[in-house]
């Protein structure tokens, strides 16, 4: 089974994240660039496909050069090749049009199957995935669980929560999965995996290398705009409680829930 | 031109789920600040007789799609209804509930539109005749105020729990249409096989009211029971940090945070959780929080409104006794 891991390079969970001086982006002096969380399931659900039925995990990422990195940790884990889709002219591309280049990219390669996150650790904006599989035009399954493939490699059959239920969803091949926590257990790259990783093939792309004409790619080129960006509404440490026992201060809690919160 | 505002109702076997009711409510708003009107695209089988009550809520017409194939949901099949539609009669602003089939539908309609698209935006308002969206970024440690270049209907989904809900006026009733739409089946890749419950009756964390959730603190499995008894009496729904998760104490789906579940509960009540940035970001914006935690320094109490420092096992279950009294 051949198949393709949609890697977005992500501030690590850690990350304090200012605002710029533009207002409009955010500082990346300090920041440390790591593997959107979601996608270490992707890459961990194709190594496990492969390692059952065969075939080949190629990983892609669009972005600056630093994304190399992520694409050599992808790498490192197990993936066979890796695809760096990088151009100026994408930068500060909206989802869209990301899509669209991945998509470019993919659509002259052999695939069974295509991982991407469910969202973003960034923007939160999980799009990505669906309009790949859009411009594709293959069917997506979001926010999966479980994978389970038919004997013959050429079903699907996962599990899919939504609130308050489970759905069991069954697919055709080719099929675009976004993962979730749950999904398994991503491993680490091993010193060998990263010795060999090194001399994995890497190629990189430019948007004229996809046939993409750079016009509708960048700022200029956004639907969705970012007017400035915005310091959450304040929140700052409110009442301690008083009491002299636990007991005092659990009566007090709820005292103040009822008559001062009233939210019971 | 694009006129009018569009939501779209989220329905269960004929039933329709709350966000429905924060969506029309927040698309009323919207509507008449543009001094339009708000429609409502109602998806499902067997389900017109529904419709009119929707406009208790604010919906001025209700567009019915009616199929067997609609119900349950699936993206090919509504992608397509609603595509077809909305290209059909060119809608200003399209709402959408920001429930997990709601963020499905949303980016898939979004690429197959073509539009912009703000996935779960806590605040929306017209400026100047065209929506703007504040939607939190980095999982709430900014929030992003955005708008639309080229881009109809103007598309969004807005946070379950933060939209405040209309109070239903049973004098008023909607305008009911059918929609006229092709649906083709060679469109339909994907099948729902099965459709397991959750008995537990709980409310999902992402639209529950009250969270009660626990953390590293709790030790054990086993020791959850007293947060259970907690959220039985308050009618809250139980949430664990990732510490819990990973430790096998509770079901990766109970996590809130940067990577797990963002909720907005009106209370949270975080027991035994120290505030680490990722689990911040995932439940900064409920409306007020408790932290009850042994150590006076754990940075929860930065963000606590009501913060107790003591022992959680001697707490909680005198805080679940105090509270029985009351409710
Ligand atoms: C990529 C990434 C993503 C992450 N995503 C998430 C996420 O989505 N959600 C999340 O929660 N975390 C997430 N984390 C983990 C996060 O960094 C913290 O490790 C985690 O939130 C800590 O959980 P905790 O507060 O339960 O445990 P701890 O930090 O160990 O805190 C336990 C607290 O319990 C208190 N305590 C202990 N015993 C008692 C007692 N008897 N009575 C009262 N208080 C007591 C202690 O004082 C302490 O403050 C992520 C980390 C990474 C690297
Ligand atoms: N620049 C990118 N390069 C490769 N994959 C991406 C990129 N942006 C998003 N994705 C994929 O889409 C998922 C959702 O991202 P987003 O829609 O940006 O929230 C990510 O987890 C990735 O799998």
């Amino acid at each position: 089974m051949n198949i393709i891991v949609c890697l977005k390079q992500v501030p690590d969970t850690e990350a304090q994240i200012k605002i710029a001086g533009d207002a409009k982006s955010i500082v990346t002096d300090d920041i440390k660039w790591v593997m959107n969380p979601y996608d270490e399931f992707g890459v961990e659900e194709a190594l496990k496909t492969k390692e059952k039925f065969g075939g080949e995990v190629t990983v892609i990422g669009l972005g600056p050069k630093r994304v190399t990195e992520t694409i050599r940790t992808a790498l490192a884990m197990g993936a066979d090749k890796g695809i760096l889709i990088c151009d100026d002219a994408a930068d500060g591309s909206d989802s869209i049009a990301v899509a669209k280049a991945l998509a470019a990219a993919i659509k002259g390669m052999e695939y069974d199957l295509i991982f991407t996150g469910q969202r973003g650790v960034d923007d939160d904006l999980g799009v990505v995935g669906a309009s790949v599989a859009e411009f594709l035009d293959i069917p997506q399954l979001s926010l999966i669980e479980d994978v389970e493939f038919a004997e013959d490699g050429k079903s699907v059959k996962v599990k899919r929560p939504v609130e308050g239920e489970v759905l069991t969803i069954e697919s055709s091949l080719p099929v675009l999965i976004t993962t979730q926590k749950g999904l398994n257990e991503p491993r680490y790259a091993s010193l060998p995996g990263i010795m060999k990783a090194k001399k994995k093939p890497l190629d990189q792309k430019t948007l004229s290398d996809l046939g993409l004409d750079a016009s509708d790619f960048g700022e200029g080129a956004r639907k969705l705009k970012i007017v400035e960006l915005l310091s959450p509404p304040a929140r700052s440490a409110g009442k301690i409680i008083e009491g002299e026992s636990p007991q005092e201060k659990a009566a007090e809690l709820a005292r103040l829930l009822h008559e001062e919160a009233k939210l019971l | 031109m694009a006129q009018g505002v569009w939501t779209i109702a989220e329905q269960r076997n004929g039933e329709f789920r709350k966000i429905t009711y924060e969506m029309i409510s927040e698309g009323k708003r919207l509507a008449d600040a543009l001094g339009q009107e708000l429609t409502v695209l109602l998806l499902g089988s067997n389900i017109k007789d529904k419709a009119a009550d929707l406009g208790q809520y604010g919906a001025d017409k209700v567009l019915v799609a009616d199929d067997a194939r609609l119900e349950p949901y699936t993206t090919d099949a509504y992608v397509s209804v609603i595509a077809e539609l909305t290209k059909a009669n060119e809608p200003a602003i399209l709402l959408i509930g920001g429930s997990v089939q709601g963020k499905d539908l949303a980016g898939r309609l979004a690429a197959r539109l073509d539009v912009g698209m703000a996935q779960d935006c806590t605040e929306l308002l017209i400026d100047g005749g065209n929506l703007v969206a504040i939607r939190p970024i980095y999982a709430g440690k900014l929030y992003a105020k955005v708008t639309y270049e080229n881009s109809f209907p103007q598309m969004a989904t807005a946070r379950p729990n933060v939209m405040a809900m209309n109070e239903p006026d049973s004098s008023k009733s909607a305008e009911v249409a059918d929609a006229s739409f092709t649906l083709d089946d060679g469109m339909l890749k994907t099948k729902v096989v099965n459709v397991d419950k959750d008995t537990s009756g709980k409310v999902d964390l992402t639209e529950a009211d009250k969270i009660v959730s626990g953390g590293r603190g709790m030790k054990g499995a086993d020791e959850f029971k007293i947060l259970e008894d907690l959220a039985d009496v308050i009618g809250a729904s139980v949430g664990a940090s990732r510490s819990a998760v990973d430790a096998g104490w509770r079901e990766h789906t109970d996590q809130v945070g940067q990577t797990g579940k963002v909720v907005s509960p009106s209370l949270y009540i975080a027991c035994g959780i120290s505030g680490a940035i990722q689990h911040l970001a995932g439940m900064s914006t409920s409306k007020v929080i408790v932290a009850i935690n042994k150590d006076e320094d754990a940075p929860i109490f930065q963000k606590a409104d009501y913060g107790v420092v003591a022992d959680l096992f001697d707490v909680v279950p005198a805080l679940t006794e105090e509270l029985k009294k009351i409710v």
